[in-house]
């Protein structure tokens, strides 16, 4: 049953939105949460297991120190106070892929608590405030074979890979994020990508949507304008990357309002995304039966970092994200407007690291904002998984600033970068993308035009340089874009001067 | 010569092999020799691995001839309660739903006693998971007690005293979660030994309530406990609740008990551990023992600790609420067990896993599984296991108050006698009554054992005798324990297990 929805602007008449968010993101330690497995995406199925993190009998838990760790320097980039005295919990559920049919969380004792990120949308700074930061135990995956849709209804059979389980998780959660209004969904996308910068600069995470490395549940409600009382929210999973949370925000406004207006209340459940459709759908319901029946783990001693180590590892942090950005737009010499479609398109870190490579920082802005993100958006993906990396784009700067080829070519080698062939100059000399540089052949083109062209060439020599375009356009043409278009224009103005 | 091998005690052993006497091959086949004459009647064993442990003792001789043996206790053999995993040997926990499951891996304790060379008899009935106090609720049958086959052996751990008390085996290991180790040791006339908590690892250990359960030695002396405990104790970093510190040398305090000397030692009796609903000649042995240690030098005092008298309330709050979590594992996804729903055509796996842990799983376990459950349900949690955690506060400070006034505390073990197969299993309030003197040290994790108080005069059977000390004061348990045995063992004139029956004449029992 398709709910109609409600228009946009027409929601935001009636109500007010209300975000959560609640985010995963899976750390890059070398062994899992709570044993010696170790810790690595894609290894054949279940080879990284041990009979702790396969829950067999008798099989006990220790922390992995390094965890605690990230989980610390996370609450700090996160302003957020650190629990001197902490422990784990047990949250209790039935679940195949879930080796102990419960998981090693934390509950009302998080080790990070009570924190705040400012978030830049359209030159305005929202703060989202964090409710806590907690550690737990990624589950195992589970793969749904026969049937349709990939999903556990309808399959004939699952199989199950406990490789993840014990995979040590951050669960990062936000305070209601209200009055962002029409906003709402940038906020939420601002905030999952800004939050991805974060963690990439602290080095604790991949980060990657795709891989699952970070992971975004939505959570919404409306509450009629003004009334300033939180409604029924739902919680939307499976929602994989930037694009996704801000269209999840939107579709989920925009049939909360459709069900309101109709006099329906909405059902407080857990709903799917569904990036093809561009809808969410009815998940399990979430009522108050729903009991984990946490309790704090007997297999594990409190954690209680001590003030010194908190202190030591504050000192770790990277530079705060808002200082930043100023600092960077002041080294860049980047306009406001420059900088903000840079962050609107998620090109900060890869604009920092493409000039980290070594190429002008306009130029890199070039490539991210504008080609790049283009192909991102046409495939529907990232523009970290764009499939051409930083230092790839500062090596085909470097290429054209050598003259070897012009922005034109460069597209083509991006195009060769996404296909995986190589690296660019190996794509220069496969895809003959060279410019030719040899002047004989280029006069000849040259001459070629003039010859073509008697009128233009004569206004040439009248001393209307402007009709020069035409000619260069010829020669171009006849050595199909693999010249210089400074030299062609050189050798036009020499010859019919 | 082979009866005579199996009645000597482990130290005794070690002793024999040290001196060429005897060796591992020759003590251990007498003691597969003893399992098969006896255990058809006391089925004490759920499995036996002849092949294994006389091939461990074959590779014992072999090290002992090189001069290259590895522990005091090298080539002595050990029985282990089979609610410790063993790689590659059976490991049921007396539950239907792990029958067929060889671990992967070993037990830190199991690792331990096998690198000091101990060849592993075979794996020791239990109450299933470790539930209950007479090893009747074992899926395999019941244990039966040596003293007297129509009755009880004590539990859960009643498969390992009931093979230390029958001659099958010189040592086992058991485990204590509330009296597990010390009420059967008490109803079997064996000791038993729950450590401080802490320490000894419980990784590989099965568990029934984590921050409850201690492994521990079960034999037929304190020295041989104290041996054992050396053996198996110490920090495991695989176990983060063990302990880091050294053990202060608990054979040494043996050794030292032993002389029968108890001057300057203070000694507190319970006040709350006596009373109605306790055996007279239970009482008898206990306060003749007390009287023994003042006369061998101790002081006595009264101490009292009100709150123990909610410590069964709190236990069986505390109990069931970590195991129903614990056993949400056996869920036929990944070993033991799998039982499909009868007349459904593909069952899914919810409705697989209802299916196998309805008929995995016995009464006694459904019962704690629905009271944890109960007890940690959203609305409950703080009246019941909330609750249950701030009186488990109080009565630790109830042991502090009194162990500012004694070194140590002594009680009964048990209040009764080993009573008749099948006459509590109905009524399980009467059954968890049997832990009523053990369950204070588990939920304080102090360390206790129970040494062989005597015969109660009603019934001619063993009785125990509890000695409790602070955490990690383990030694003081082994010095008053070896003291207490030394006396009253010269007022026998031996070892109370030599009036047990003899069993390999098939002259007593039923079966």
């Amino acid at each position: 049953m398709a709910t109609a929805l409600v228009d946009f602007d027409t929601v935001l008449a009636t109500y007010d939105p209300a975000l959560g968010l609640e985010v995963h993101v899976e750390l890059n330690t070398a062994t899992k949460m709570f044993c010696g497995c170790p810790a690595v995406f894609g290894g054949e199925p279940n080879s990284q297991v041990c009979p702790t993190c396969l829950g067999l009998p008798g099989a006990m838990p220790v922390v992995n120190g390094k965890a605690v760790e990230s989980a610390i320097r996370i609450g700090l980039a996160l302003n957020c106070s650190i629990a001197e005295w902490c422990r784990f919990a047990r949250k209790n559920y039935f679940y195949p892929d879930m080796p102990k049919n419960f998981q090693t969380s934390q509950y009302d004792e998080p080790i990070a608590f009570d924190g705040w990120m400012d978030v830049d949308v359209d030159g305005e700074t929202f703060r989202v405030e964090i409710e806590r930061a907690h550690m737990e135990e990624d589950t195992g995956k589970s793969l749904h074979v026969g049937g349709a849709t990939g999903r556990i209804h309808g399959a004939d059979y699952s199989l199950v890979d406990y490789n993840r389980a014990g995979i040590p998780l951050i669960e990062i959660v936000t305070r209601p994020i209200v009055g962002a209004g029409e906003k709402a969904p940038l906020v939420a996308r601002a905030y999952v990508q800004q939050l991805r910068d974060l963690i990439l600069a602290l080095g604790v995470s991949e980060a990657r949507m795709d891989q699952g490395n970070l992971r975004a549940d939505v959570n919404l409600s409306l509450s009629p304008k003004g009334s300033g009382v939180l409604g029924t929210r739902t919680e939307t999973k499976n929602v994989n990357s930037f694009r996704s949370v801000e269209r999840a925000v939107r579709f989920e406004m925009q049939r909360h309002a459709a069900v309101l207006d109709q006099g329906g209340s909405i059902l407080q459940e857990t709903r799917h995304w569904h990036e093809d459709t561009g809808r969410t759908t009815s998940g399990r319901e979430k009522s108050d039966a729903e009991d984990y029946r946490y309790f704090p783990e007997p297999d594990l001693v409190p954690v209680a970092p001590s003030r010194e180590w908190v202190e030591e590892l504050r000192g770790t942090l990277p530079e705060n994200p808002t200082t930043k950005r100023a600092r960077l737009q002041g080294d860049w010499g980047f306009t406001d407007l420059e900088m903000r479609d840079v962050v609107a398109a998620g090109a900060l870190l890869p604009i920092e690291q493409t000039v980290a490579a070594g190429a002008p920082p306009q130029a890199a802005r070039k490539w991210w904002v504008a080609e790049l993100a283009r192909r991102a958006n046409d495939a529907g993906v990232e523009l970290a998984e764009v499939g051409v990396t930083p230092e790839q784009v500062a090596a085909v700067q470097a290429l054209v600033d050598a003259g070897t080829i012009n922005d034109k070519l460069a597209r083509q080698v991006f195009d060769g970068l996404q296909a995986g062939e190589g690296t660019p100059g190996e794509i220069v000399a496969a895809r003959g993308l060279a410019v030719v540089s040899d002047d004989g052949a280029l006069g000849a083109a040259v001459d070629k035009a003039i010859e073509a062209n008697p009128d233009v060439a004569q206004k040439i020599r009248d001393g209307k340089h402007a009709a020069a375009g035409a000619l260069i356009g010829a020669v171009m043409k006849e050595m199909r874009g693999q010249a210089d278009a400074g030299r062609v224009r050189e050798l036009v103005l020499e010859k019919l001067a | 010569m082979s009866a005579d091998l199996t009645r000597r005690t482990a130290a005794e052993l070690a002793d024999d092999l040290a001196s060429g006497a005897t060796t591992s091959v020759a003590l251990t086949q007498a003691h597969l020799d003893r399992i098969a004459a006896v255990d058809g009647a006391v089925h004490a064993f759920l499995h036996v691995d002849a092949e294994g442990a006389l091939a461990q003792a074959a590779a014992s001789d072999e090290r002992r001839a090189e001069g290259a043996t590895r522990s005091a206790l090298d080539g002595v053999p050990i029985a282990v309660k089979d609610v410790l995993a063993t790689e590659g040997l059976p490991t049921t926990c007396g539950s239907k739903i792990l029958e067929g499951w060889l671990p992967p891996y070993d037990a830190t304790v199991v690792a331990k006693v096998k690198a000091a060379g101990l060849p592993i008899l075979g794996k020791t009935n239990m109450d299933e998971f470790a539930m209950g106090s007479s090893t009747e609720h074992s899926a395999y049958g019941a244990t039966h007690n040596p003293w007297d086959l129509d009755r009880i052996p004590g539990g859960s751990g009643g498969g390992s005293a009931a093979a230390v008390a029958a001659f099958e085996a010189p040592l086992a290991l058991g485990t204590d979660t509330g009296g597990s180790i010390r009420q059967p040791g008490a109803v079997t006339g064996t000791v038993g030994v729950k450590p401080t908590y802490g320490g000894v690892s419980r990784y590989g250990l099965v568990a029934l309530a984590n921050s409850l359960d201690q492994v521990g030695p079960v034999t037929r002396t304190v020295l041989d406990s104290a041996l054992l405990h050396e053996l198996i104790g110490g920090h495991d970093p695989r176990d983060s609740t063990s302990v880091d510190q050294p053990l202060p040398s608990l054979v040494e305090a043996a050794r030292r008990g032993a002389t029968g000397d108890l001057s300057g030692v203070r000694i507190g009796v319970v006040k709350e551990l006596a009373g109605e609903g306790w055996q007279p000649g239970v009482m008898a042995r206990f306060t003749e023992a007390v009287d023994l240690m003042v006369g061998a030098g101790a002081e006595v005092v009264e101490v009292s600790c009100p709150t123990f008298v909610h410590a069964l309330a709190t236990y069986y709050l505390i109990l069931p609420a970590e195991a129903s979590s614990n056993l949400a594992k056996f869920d036929a996804m990944r070993y033991g067990l799998r039982v499909l729903p009868e007349g459904v055509a593909s069952p899914s796996a919810e409705e697989v896993m209802r299916a196998t842990r309805d008929a995995g799983f016995g009464d006694e376990v459904k019962r704690r599984i629905i009271l944890g459950t109960y007890a940690l349900s959203s609305g409950y949690y703080d009246a019941y296991y909330g609750q249950a955690q701030k009186v488990r506060t109080l009565i630790t400070r109830d042991f502090d108050a009194a162990f500012a006034q004694a070194d140590v505390l002594v009680s009964p073990t048990a209040p009764t006698t080993a009573f008749k197969l099948g006459e509590k299993l109905d009524d399980p309030l009467a059954m968890y009554l049997n832990d009523l003197a053990t369950i204070p040290a588990n939920l304080a994790g102090v360390p206790g054992i129970s040494v062989p108080s005597g015969l109660a005069d009603e019934d001619g059977l063993p009785a125990g005798l509890q000695v409790l000390a602070p955490a990690l004061a383990d030694d003081r348990v082994y010095r008053v324990g070896a003291a207490a045995e030394t006396l009253l063992t010269s007022t026998w004139g031996g070892s109370l297990l030599d009036r047990a029956p003899d069993l390999s004449t098939g002259s007593e029992g039923p079966r």
